[in-house]
């Protein structure tokens, strides 16, 4: 942490890196289908002629931008702009709906900023113990997270129960298409070349939320959105306030998108889920969680932006990658010939690492002028533009979107099919995020499961794998707390009400 | 003009520019960045050694090299997609032996050993037995008699089913006399992850693991005919007593449709990269050892090591 380390984050170059990659990270994001992980992919050869921590700031200022670009889709279009945008859509699209959209983008952006800053300090100031809690995780810990994550569905889903459990049965379902995670067994591919690759997140994703709108778009005559009255301003002032009045909020939001972020594998959809939930749990009895409830999209903005500085926590110090962008950034890195691990903290070495530390907090906070300038635009955009032009042009871009993960016609064709499903059983009160989430904790399940079957079996003591190690039964504990408490929350309404 | 007018042609503009981008290319020419995709997990050594090609092939050939990933069963989930990709030499997979040859012979998996249309092998990693630094574990000879007191109770994670570690795993078992247990992880990250949490007692994983770890691990053996330069400490199975030399082959693949003169093209191009001094010699100084099997020698190469994998496997068990 010496004072040089924080100089040398200043120079002109690097806070214009840090300007640009947030910039530029902002709006890949906000594109469905550009995911963090492809925007930091493509501009990674850029940074080989670039020192390291210069090539460090910039993919990291990109990857913050793009965690809070998704929010962007997630609010104005019900479709998240980046899997980490999902639980964003919960109270986004409402707010967006009853016009007000600009507040909500407004909100994005504060949460993300303070999300993102306390991971980033969590790096700065905790990086070698909270590495340790990677390392704790083994296959159980990552099966029962899982079933958490799946139980967190059936909590939140504000229509029937089962309604939510049977959309997020069929994404498990839709999982297991394809080649299997541990055995690599051909599942419910009928024989077809197209199936193989089973169902990406991120073509579902579009697939799932994007064309249900679009088909909404073209059926009905309205407007997509309620134009507030003045567009030319943001509600900052309001906004600012809400978030200086959860303070709470924020902060667990926070830290929860900290702690997952630094769990490889786990990622920011995850994170938003979780704090969402516990957002839900904590409210006072006038919530009205996704309805458009302002708590709802800081507490999930706040948490994926959280995961940026947590991810790095492993990457950095393990050398093992915590979400699928420092996975690129890692290899980026590695050609550089900048060695991981504790060594990366000490001085000497530690230059590197902390300026791209203190680079990362001073992209983080640039991230707020620039993040409120481009939702400006973004949100007078979306609303103002006549549907004649903001259908085919969202159309264009999910296509390509999807075209673009692999290069694959059959991608694009599974997404439509997916997305032509999702609006008929959208008419009968399903709604995407349970099957998508069913679809990204599917594989976590199912690996965990089967790893820890194998280490289990072999030890002879199968149940103690299960259900003796303390992290594991934390987690079930918070499972269990998750399924009871929308009984226990109806049970007191119904009692409070006479 | 008006902001609809300017819009319209922003869309028009984007729109063909996008077809303009993506028409056929000419005779063996790359026409943009290529995505080379790899089957595992980050991380590992099919991620690292594409990573160390990555600025050489900007340098050589001036187009961007986009590295993604497409991991699950072993890396079947990969190769069971890349003859369904574009053939036109802008997306290339990484492969590996013994998994292509063993994997097709086991079960259906989506893809036959024949179908994988291989135009270059750049390198080879030995493989070892690796244990945390603080493991009870000090020798071979340690592991070989836990694991003959407990049978089955010593846990080692490797890089998936039907990969080298697997089949590395089943021939020492046989070897020792003993019976451990084999974790299959995503991939040599994934693997080793779970190696430092103590989650297994150990990991069957290659020289390549023992370099990047450093001090945080200790290699108990290699399956090398000498000792690796780089550790001078770490017997060979040889030498202890096991018959046992071999490792994971990693080379790049075209999808099968794909035109002679593309398949030509890329292969001279990775051996170019693969002549290159520097590259060599960051290569070594991790852990790798150099290959060069061309799309030339691709046919002679794969039927002698479809021919020793299959008698191996067929001797560990693992196929009929």
């Amino acid at each position: 942490m010496e004072a040089g380390s924080f100089l040398a984050a200043l120079t002109p170059l690097n806070l214009l890196l840090a300007l640009a990659g947030v910039a530029a990270g902002t709006l890949i994001g906000s594109i469905p289908g550009l995911t963090a992980t492809m925007a930091v992919a493509v501009l990674v050869p850029i940074t080989f002629t670039m020192e390291p921590a210069s090539a460090l700031i910039l993919l990291g200022a990109i990857y913050t931008g793009a965690i809070y670009g998704g929010a962007y889709a997630a609010i104005l279009l019900n479709t998240p702009g980046t899997p980490s945008a999902i639980a964003t859509t919960f109270d986004g699209y409402p707010m967006a709906q009853r016009g007000d959209g600009d507040l909500a983008v407004a909100l994005a952006c504060f949460a993300s900023v303070t999300g993102g800053l306390v991971g980033a300090l969590a790096l700065l100031f905790l990086a070698p113990p909270l590495s340790r809690v990677a390392l704790a995780f083994g296959p159980v810990e990552y099966f029962w997270l899982a079933i958490f994550g799946l139980s967190l569905i059936a909590a939140l889903s504000s229509g029937a129960l089962w309604k939510g459990l049977a959309g997020g049965a069929f994404g498990l379902i839709l999982s297991s298409v394809g080649v299997a995670e541990v055995s690599a067994d051909i599942r419910l591919t009928f024989g077809s070349q197209t199936m193989i690759g089973g169902f990406g997140v991120v073509g579902a994703l579009i697939g799932l939320y994007c064309v249900p709108v679009l088909i909404d778009l073209v059926a009905v005559p309205e407007r997509h959105l309620k134009i507030a009255d003045e567009i030319d301003t943001m509600p900052i002032g309001r906004a600012a306030r809400l978030v200086l009045g959860s303070k709470v909020n924020v902060l667990r939001s926070s830290v929860i998108g900290t702690l997952v972020g630094i769990l490889p594998g786990a990622g920011g959809s995850v994170a938003g889920l979780v704090a969402y939930s516990e957002a839900k749990r904590n409210a006072g009895p006038e919530q009205r969680f996704g309805q458009g409830e302002p708590d709802g999209i800081i507490a999930t903005e706040s948490a994926n932006n959280a995961t940026v500085g947590g991810g790095f926590i492993p990457t950095l110090v393990l050398g093992i990658p915590g979400t699928p962008p420092d996975a690129v950034i890692l290899g980026a890195l590695l050609v550089q010939g900048v060695r991981t691990g504790p060594a990366l903290f000490e001085s000497g070495g530690g230059s590197i690492a902390y300026t791209f530390i203190y680079g990362l907090l001073i992209a983080t906070v640039l991230m707020l002028p620039v993040g409120l300038l481009i939702g400006r635009y973004a949100y007078r955009s979306i609303v103002t533009i006549p549907k004649a032009m903001l259908v085919p042009g969202v159309a264009f871009m999910t296509v390509i979107g999807t075209f673009a993960i692999h290069n694959s016609v059959s991608d694009v064709t599974l997404m439509i099919l997916l997305g032509v499903f999702g609006w008929v059983v959208g008419r009968f009160g399903f709604s995407a995020s349970p099957i998508v989430l069913g679809l990204i904790l599917g594989p976590i399940a199912e690996q965990g499961f089967v790893q820890g079957w194998i280490i289990g079996s072999a030890m002879e003591d199968l149940p103690g794998m299960f259900f003796g190690r303390p992290l594991s039964l934390a987690i079930i504990a918070f499972t269990l707390m998750s399924l009871c408490w929308p009984m226990v929350a109806a049970r007191r309404q119904a009692r409070a009400t006479p | 003009m008006n902001r609809r007018t300017a819009l319209k042609h922003a869309i028009a503009a984007t729109a063909l520019s996008l077809c303009a981008a993506s028409g056929p290319s000419s005779a063996a020419e790359l026409s943009g960045p290529v995505n080379y995709v790899i089957p595992f997990g980050p991380g590992g050594e099919s991620d690292i050694s594409a990573r160390f090609q990555q600025p050489f092939f900007k340098k050589m050939f001036d187009q961007d090299m986009v590295i993604s990933y497409q991991p699950g069963g072993g890396g079947a989930v990969g190769w069971a997609s890349l003859n369904g990709l574009e053939a036109d030499g802008q997306t290339i997979m990484g492969i590996n032996l013994p998994h292509i040859v063993i994997q097709p012979a086991q079960k259906e998996v989506g893809y036959t050993t024949e179908g994988i249309n291989a135009f270059h092998f750049f390198h080879y990693t030995p493989d070892a037995i690796v244990v945390q630094a603080d493991s009870p574990y000090m020798t071979l000879a340690d592991l070989v008699a836990d694991a003959t007191e407990n049978p089955g109770q010593v846990t080692l994670s490797g890089s998936g089913k039907a990969t080298a570690n697997h089949l590395a795993q089943i021939k020492f078992d046989k070897l020792a006399g003993v019976k451990t247990t084999y974790v299959p992880f995503k991939g040599t990250g994934a693997a080793v992850t779970a190696l430092l949490g103590g989650q297994v007692k150990g990991a069957w994983g290659y020289t390549t693991v023992g370099a990047a770890q450093g001090e945080a691990v200790r290699m108990l053996a290699v399956a090398m005919q000498e000792r690796h330069p780089l550790f001078p400490d770490v017997p060979t199975f040889i030498e202890l007593g096991y018959d046992m030399v071999g490792g994971a082959y990693r080379g790049i693949a075209l999808p099968d449709s794909a035109a002679d003169d593309v398949v030509t093209m890329w292969s001279d191009m990775i051996s170019q990269i693969n002549a290159d001094e520097e590259f060599r010699q960051q290569m070594l100084d991790n852990g790798f050892a150099m290959l060069d099997v061309d799309a030339a020698g691709m046919d002679a190469f794969m039927a002698e090591r479809t021919e020793e994998y299959l008698s191996d496997a067929r001797e560990a068990g693992l196929i009929e």
